[in-house]
């Protein structure tokens, strides 16, 4: 993947607090131009405290933000030339329709007509929506509703894409529709800082920055992120998996047992050496499994095990 | 689709069927729960998880069809029904002015637990939330993990054999995920059917079986491991190159490529025969100039699964029509 | 400022408020009910009022004296008398709210010494109505007086200019009913506009933050200024219209005589409007709950204009004090604007002080509303 790695996001030391609580406490990150940059963590995390600040919608207490050469803190209607923003919460107006609400966004950003009619064309063909130009926003499906948000803010070209849980709670097929198109801007030079709450959707960003309590964990490629993963996951297949929780829960260098469908998944310090010692307890407590594998962790258990390592678990 | 028939089981639907108007938000569903069983309900936003649950607990007719929950047709005796269940909605429905053990007070009230059972039942809810020590903590003090226990605590006070959970890990924090998963499994082993829906795929890994619902439709049920292998008709390829945009037009006509997509910096790519493939792309591409970095088969996600039945349901339902 | 952008929110907002069902009502239906509504109700007149006689003579003058009162149509006779306890029963029960009662030796003492005192009880639980009824009262006696002197002026052969002030006083004095319709409804189409006008405004902003649109608004290059110009001027047109439908209803329905230009109502109006619409934006701003807002907005534009405003209270007859604070209400200007706009016909010129008055105010509170507005989320 060629990308120049010149930052055009770039946030140094920034807190937000409300009340007592610091909602974002010292976070930095920098997202370089013509990559999909992902903001992941779980609920409270601040990822949309840090979206809405990025956005020049919210100031910050302290800290700084550049997006594209702009100091959004002393001048946050020059940042907004530059950015576009889709928040969480469906942003646009439901007793519009479609074209209505697209015309409306072309409007503000002054887009000429024809180069309106184009675009919108073009984007709504993408998310399978060309039949529903004149239908009520409000009564669109959930992914339907999503793919429009990001039709109205792509509609004036934006360099830099700014999305708030754009896919959270989305059918899997508009999911896909829309990781589609965004892989199409990421090849026309868009730059795109995504937030999430699905750990697995991280995947599919070129970085990523893992967020907990308005901190950043850790900031690189999904690779290099797995790789950094202490130890090793084990995957272990058995009918009885509590069974096999307490024949290995105890023994030296495993950690993390957790029960899945289909039998037992636990971390490991060194594959090559407890494996064979896995094997042997659950030999030894007569538990039925049918494999012990090293598996490919997910980026959940990579997040649980650095958690872990930062003693921050609930 | 027909779903599994269990010997004896504690849940039936039976060609559920529930209308609202002229909108159908369950469209002839079956399924059944046995004894011990952890059922997961995916799908996204809208498409009916909640209103079949809600179905199951009484609180909603069936317009059609039947459901039977611990031998009792909901339609027929939903009160009797109640007695037997546990439910968790989805935003824990906690009184957040009441300490833990006021709340757990009250709905010990409400599920009619008998008097002398009452203490010991407490201790074992508050022991398995892990709140020992915090039982006068205002509910709104308590992080979201640690509601979501005491909720889920809540739930099973009167030793239900039945347990209904509504998006019960929204908003929770992957290590509490887990521990509640955790609870939820040893529930399980002491005989409750469990029924549980979520919008996280992922979380499909941590049930028995998987129940995929799209637009008010089960479009599959069965084991994580079963649906991976047999729903995709195909298996599942990684390729790391230098250049994405290429090498995509590229594998698109590729022999033996059932379809093929962008995932982060690489492509993931169907097959009909993974081993040949293996050995066949890598010179396709080669000889096109477009040098791979990257080969390996992988397992597909729950959410490759899902994209391809939801497919495969929206062909078959065109051709019924 | 981008007159395009300005354009959008224009459009939008029209939009919005037409596939809306609450804003519709509000504009259409609310001015139509509040004018009938008052317009009837509200009536400072008293006509059929019950009374009592007691005829202690029963002589043909004193028969004569209580026929005037049933040739009215304010009084109705209800009862006839014979004893005081039946008056007093029947004003207990509430079968009149006045007793007249002649004296026993009524016509003896006007053939006498020309004037005898007549009776009049009053139930004055209800002040307003038993001083009216009074003055009704005293005004049919005084006519009949009239008649009793002019008859007796022609026994004795005196001249009639004598006794002609008295007549024409009772005249004016019947016709008061007219006049105070056309004092109120004047007023009321000012109440009215205050009313819908700041309520139709109070949700446009308010609206935005509760249903989550603003956020995205806010994040873009849009100024304050064109957002506010451009929702109030939907709203400008909807209050023009409201405002024609009410003053023609005034003039057409009730049949208020209008004597000004038509030309200096649109441009009063217009300013009015601008004040009020502009109240209503500002509570908007304000407050970020659509329930609240309108809520503020209906306590700042009823209540005032009620009761300070000199639409039915005059304020001439208010304490100093109160007469004071009556400067800072801005529908007293449009108020006494439009009375004399219907009543007298002033011009422009004559109006320059609540004219004036009304332009600092309007352009006061726009400037407050466009300043409060913040692209901030906290």
């Amino acid at each position: 993947m060629n990308g120049q790695a010149s930052p055009i996001v770039a946030a140094e030391a920034l807190t937000k607090r409300f009340a007592d609580v610091a909602a974002v406490d010292g976070l930095s990150f920098t997202v370089n131009h013509g990559e999909i940059f992902g903001l992941v963590g779980p609920d409270g995390a601040g990822k949309t405290t840090t979206m809405r600040m990025l956005a020049g919608v919210l100031p910050p207490d302290a800290g700084s933000i550049v997006v594209d050469g702009v100091d959004v803190i002393a001048d946050p209607e020059e940042g907004k030339q530059h950015i576009s923003y889709m928040p969480q919460r469906f942003g646009l107006y439901e007793d519009l329709t479609v074209d209505e609400n697209i015309r409306f966004y072309a409007d503000l950003f002054e887009v000429a007509a024809d180069v309106r009619e184009e675009r919108a064309r073009r984007l709504l063909a993408a998310s399978g929506m060309s039949q529903f130009r004149s239908r009520l926003a409000g009564q669109l499906s959930g992914g339907m509703k999503q793919k429009l948000g990001l039709t109205c803010a792509l509609v004036h070209t934006p360099k830099i894409l700014l999305l708030d849980e754009p896919t959270t709670g989305v059918d899997p097929v508009s999911r896909r529709d829309f990781w589609r198109i965004l892989y199409g801007l990421r090849e026309e030079g868009v730059t795109i800082l995504i937030t999430t709450a699905y750990l697995d959707e991280a995947e599919r960003c070129n970085r990523l920055a893992l967020l907990h309590s308005g901190r950043v964990l850790y900031c690189d490629t999904p690779t290099a992120l797995k790789e950094h993963m202490p130890g090793a996951l084990v995957v272990i297949s058995s009918p009885s998996g509590r069974q096999v929780r307490s024949a290995i829960t105890d023994l030296a260098g495993v950690s993390n047992v957790i029960l899945v469908g289909d039998g037992v998944h636990a971390v490991v310090d060194d594959a090559e050496r407890r494996i064979p010692e896995l094997r042997d307890a659950l030999q030894r407590a007569n538990v039925p499994f049918t494999g012990i594998a090293v598996g490919e962790p997910s980026i959940e258990d990579v997040f649980v095990a650095l958690l872990e390592n930062n003693g921050a678990a609930q | 689709m027909n779903g599994d028939r269990l010997s004896d089981p504690e849940i039936v639907a039976e060609d559920l069927v529930k209308r609202f108007g002229s909108f159908i938000a369950v469209d002839q569903v079956n399924f059944s729960i046995g004894r011990g069983e952890v059922l997961g309900f995916l799908g996204p936003n809208g498409a009916g998880k909640s209103t079949i649950i809600r179905i199951l607990c009484g609180l909603l007719r069936p317009t059609a069809g039947r459901a039977l929950v611990a031998g009792i047709d909901v339609a027929r005796d939903p009160e009797r029904v109640r007695e037997r269940i546990g439910y968790m909605s989805q935003k824990f429905s906690l009184y957040r002015d009441l300490s833990v053990e006021e709340n757990l007070k009250f709905f010990g009230g409400i599920y009619r637990v008998p008097r002398q059972q009452l203490p010991e039942r407490m201790r074992f809810a508050i022991d398995m939330a892990g709140l020992g020590g915090r039982e006068k903590a205002l509910v709104s003090t308590l992080a979201g993990g640690w509601q979501q226990r005491l909720a889920l605590g809540c739930a099973v006070l009167h030793r239900p054999p039945i347990l209904f959970l509504d998006e019960p890990t929204s908003g929770v924090e992957p290590t509490s995920r887990r521990r509640f998963w955790d609870l939820i499994h040893s529930l399980a082993a002491d005989g409750v059917s469990v029924l549980v829906s979520t919008h996280y795929m992922d979380e499909a890994e941590y049930c028995h079986r998987a129940a995929l619902i799209n637009q008010g439709r089960l479009i599959a049920i069965g084991s994580p491991d079963e649906l991976k292998r047999t729903a995709l008709g195909g298996e599942l390829l990684l390729l790391e190159c230098d250049s994405l945009g290429p090498t995509l037009a590229a594998i698109e006509r590729a022999p033996g490529v059932l379809d093929c997509s962008v995932f982060g910096s690489a492509l993931h790519v169907l097959v009909a025969d993974a081993d040949r493939s293996l050995c066949e792309l890598p010179r396709y591409l080669g000889d096109k100039g477009l040098p791979l970095t990257r080969i390996d088969r992988i397992h597909p996600s729950l959410e490759d699964v899902f994209v391809q039945l939801i497919a495969v349901d929206s062909a078959k339902r065109r051709i019924a029509a | 400022m981008k007159f395009r952008r300005l354009k959008a929110i224009a459009v939008k907002e029209i939009l919005q408020v037409w596939r809306d069902p609450r804003s519709l009502m509000i504009a259409l239906l609310l001015p139509f009910t509040q004018m009938f509504l008052f317009g009837y109700g509200v009536n400072l007149d008293l006509k059929h009022l019950p009374v009592c006689t007691f005829d202690r003579e029963g002589s043909q003058l004193s028969q004569d004296l209580l026929k005037h009162f049933q040739a009215t149509q304010y009084f109705n006779i209800a009862h006839n008398a014979k004893t005081y306890a039946e008056i007093t029963a029947a004003i207990d029960d509430g079968q009149c709210g006045l007793a007249i009662v002649v004296p026993p030796d009524f016509s003896e003492r006007i053939n006498d010494t020309g004037t005898v005192p007549v009776q009049a009880i009053l139930d004055a639980t209800d002040d307003n109505t038993a001083n009216i009824a009074f003055g009704y009262a005293a005004a049919v006696v005084e006519g009949y007086s009239n008649d009793v002197a002019v008859s007796w002026m022609d026994r004795q052969g005196k001249p009639l200019q004598q006794i002609q002030p008295m007549v024409v006083q009772s005249r004016v004095w019947f016709n008061e009913d007219l006049e105070s319709r056309n004092f109120i409804i004047p007023g009321l189409v000012a109440m009215i506009m205050a009313l819908v006008g700041a309520q139709l405004t109070s949700l446009t902003i308010s609206r935005e933050w509760e249903r989550g649109t603003m956020e995205l608004l806010v994040s873009t290059p849009v100024k304050p200024i064109e957002l506010m110009l451009g929702k109030l001027m939907p709203y400008l047109v909807l209050g023009w219209l409201d405002a024609a439908f009410c003053l023609a209803l005034a003039a057409l329905w009730f049949g208020v005589p209008y004597r000004g230009t038509l030309f200096a109502l649109f441009v009063t109006t217009s300013l009015f409007l601008i004040v009020v619409l502009s109240i209503g934006y500002l509570m908007s701003v304000l407050i970020r709950s659509q329930v609240g807002a309108s809520q503020i907005a209906l306590l700042v534009t009823m209540l005032p204009t009620t009761l300070l405003s000199g639409y039915i209270f005059p304020i001439d007859q208010m304490p100093k004090v109160i007469q004071g604070i009556t400067y800072l209400i801005y529908s007293r200007y449009y108020v006494s604007i439009v009375k004399d706009l219907f009543l007298k016909g002033s011009s422009l010129v004559e109006l320059s002080t609540p004219i004036i008055f009304l332009v600092i105010y309007a352009s006061t509170v726009m400037l407050l509303a466009a300043r409060a507005f913040r692209k901030r989320l906290d």
